[in-house]
């Protein structure tokens, strides 16, 4: 076999964000799949897997709405997106505009930027005094 | 005019004020929370990223939904909260405490006799870090760039500079750059990141957005508004090396150069302050060496994870509840340079609980480094740590019996790397 061929053994170190134990992984890609140590648990192995292949994240941001008392309204998706959609999401939420007394939890967009996740409301300052 | 009774009085209604009231009223106390702001749960409400709870609640949460856990709580139980309201003087006699309250209604007099600080910390400004230059407007603390941004929704600057990689810092980059400004660079005058790594990874790598070690910002230019900052490499004792400025042109400067817990009514009355904290000096009820008087979260310490906050609080409004004065039997709590502080500073050795919780920050970055804790000659505990970052605090939960506590010698907190060759 042409040396130039075998896929190269690459390394990579990442820190997981799942927690705030911030595990620097180390990630080594090989011909059986990706190997990883220096996580503390399961849940930073899938980290590292996931962030090697389809790096998905959750987007908070705020929205604007028509009541003078909360000009915006922090939301957030109900899931995870693609990483490389954050900004697309982001842009297209700058369009949106509540007009309603919406509680935490309620769906502000359905199916954002075909990601098949909802944004939603994660503030009750629009129904709350306090 | 009337003066109105309570058992429990907590100032502040953030994390730790909320979490201090519920727990007090849960033991049975007659409690009043005052808060100054219209709104409850302080930071949280305009720290809208997510990433709060997870040790407590085991899910990611945004600020405002942390928040809501707690202030959901409150109308459910017996607690008075006062919104809008300032505790304008506090006057202590023979432990009952008297306070002197501005609310909507006017003034009134509340006598409590525990009272709990849950004041948080401000954000160190631009006159306490010595940024020289004009006083041009476009220098903000991150913290007010996020109250713009997340609560007024005006974006405060299209191409900003970040001084200082603590953790609102990096937040805010993240932020501002999803809003479509332009965040030139995070410029840090230590050799590494303040702010938690996971931050550092998921604001700036995401995104792109450098960050410069061992810079700092030497001056501010522009007129009305801020036009360009200069910027230098420092030395090792963070003095800028002159002949490596560079004008960089912006129109704001963000600074995230570190919190100061705020203690100014509980210095007041006379609590110590531990110069190392900044925050009260407490026993591991979070009594100050005033009896009857709490603190809790950022007012003692300032914390990276608001779960600790809420632990904190609720830590303190328990005790506060609790009628009994018993002596306390203090024994000190100290560490050298190798940290840079540990809390509780004194142990009570009359307590009946034998499991004592403390918090501590290395000084420096360290691998395999072990903490010893001694007492006299003795050593009491020994515990190995993989990774140790300052900007990382620890919990630590440790059993010591009261034989172990006997006697006037401090406990003492050191660190030491650890070599297996």
């Amino acid at each position: 076999m042409n040396e130039n061929q075998t896929p190269e053994k690459q390394t990579r170190e990442i820190v997981c964000i799942v927690c705030p134990n911030g595990c620097r992984i180390t990630c080594t890609k090989t011909a059986d799949g990706i190997h990883c140590s220096g996580q503390k648990c399961k849940r930073g192995e899938a980290y590292a897997n996931a962030e090697l292949t389809h790096p998905m994240r959750t987007l908070t941001t705020s929205v604007r709405t028509v009541f003078p008392d909360s000009p915006v309204v922090s939301v957030r998706t109900e899931g995870e997106i693609e990483k490389d959609k954050l900004r697309e999401v982001s842009q297209a939420l700058a369009h949106v505009r509540i007009n309603t007394r919406l509680h935490a939890g309620e769906v502000v967009a359905k199916n954002i930027c075909g990601t098949g996740v909802n944004i939603i409301c994660t503030s009750d300052r629009l129904v709350h005094k306090y | 005019m009337e003066t109105l009774q309570f058992d429990v009085t907590v100032i502040g209604a953030g994390p730790a004020g909320l979490a201090a009231a519920l727990a007090a009223d849960r033991a049975g106390a007659k409690t009043l929370l005052i808060e100054r702001e219209a709104r409850l749960g302080g930071i949280l409400k305009q720290c809208i990223h997510d990433g709060f709870g997870l040790v407590r609640f085991g899910e990611k949460l945004s600020g405002p939904e942390y928040a809501a856990r707690f202030i959901n709580q409150l109308p459910e139980s017996g607690i008075d909260v006062w919104t809008l309201s300032f505790v304008s003087a506090i006057h202590r006699d023979h432990n009952e405490n008297l306070l002197t309250v501005i609310t909507r209604e006017g003034i009134r007099l509340v006598q409590t006799r525990a009272l709990i600080f849950a004041t948080g910390c401000r954000e160190r400004t631009s006159r306490q870090i010595g940024v020289h230059g004009r006083h041009c407007a476009g220098v903000f603390t991150a913290g007010t760039a996020q109250y713009y941004t997340n609560i007024l929704g005006e974006l405060p600057t299209k191409r900003c500079v970040i001084l200082g990689s603590g953790d609102i810092g990096l937040i805010m980059a993240r932020r501002l750059t999803l809003e479509g400004a332009q965040v030139v660079g995070v410029y840090e005058a230590k050799p590494t990141p303040s702010g938690l790594t996971r931050n550092v990874s998921q604001c700036l790598w995401d995104f792109e957005i450098p960050l410069h070690t061992s810079k700092t910002v030497t001056r501010v230019l522009g007129d009305m508004r801020l036009s360009a900052v200069e910027i230098a490499s420092v030395d090792e004792c963070m003095r800028p090396i002159s002949g490596t400025e560079e004008i960089v042109p912006c129109d704001a400067l963000i600074l995230s150069v570190g919190l100061i817990p705020e203690n100014e009514l509980a210095e007041s009355i006379g609590v110590p302050i531990d110069s190392k904290t900044k925050g009260a000096i407490v026993d591991e009820r979070n009594e100050t060496l005033l009896r009857g008087v709490f603190a809790c979260g950022n007012a003692l310490h300032v914390n990276d994870l608001v779960d600790f906050v809420s632990e904190s609080g609720e830590v303190a409004g328990t005790a506060a509840a609790s009628k009994a004065l018993c002596a306390r039997g203090l024994v000190a709590v100290e560490c050298d340079n190798s940290l840079l502080y540990v809390v509780p500073q004194r142990l009570s050795r009359n307590a009946n609980e034998h499991q004592r919780v403390f918090f501590f920050r290395s000084a420096d970055d360290l691998d395999n480094a072990t903490l010893t804790i001694t007492k006299g000659g003795s050593t009491l505990f020994t515990k190995r740590f993989a990774h140790l970052r300052p900007p990382e605090m620890e919990r630590l939960t440790v059993l010591l019996t009261p034989e172990q506590l006997a006697g006037n010698e401090p406990l003492r907190f050191h660190l030491e790397v650890t070599n297996d060759e």
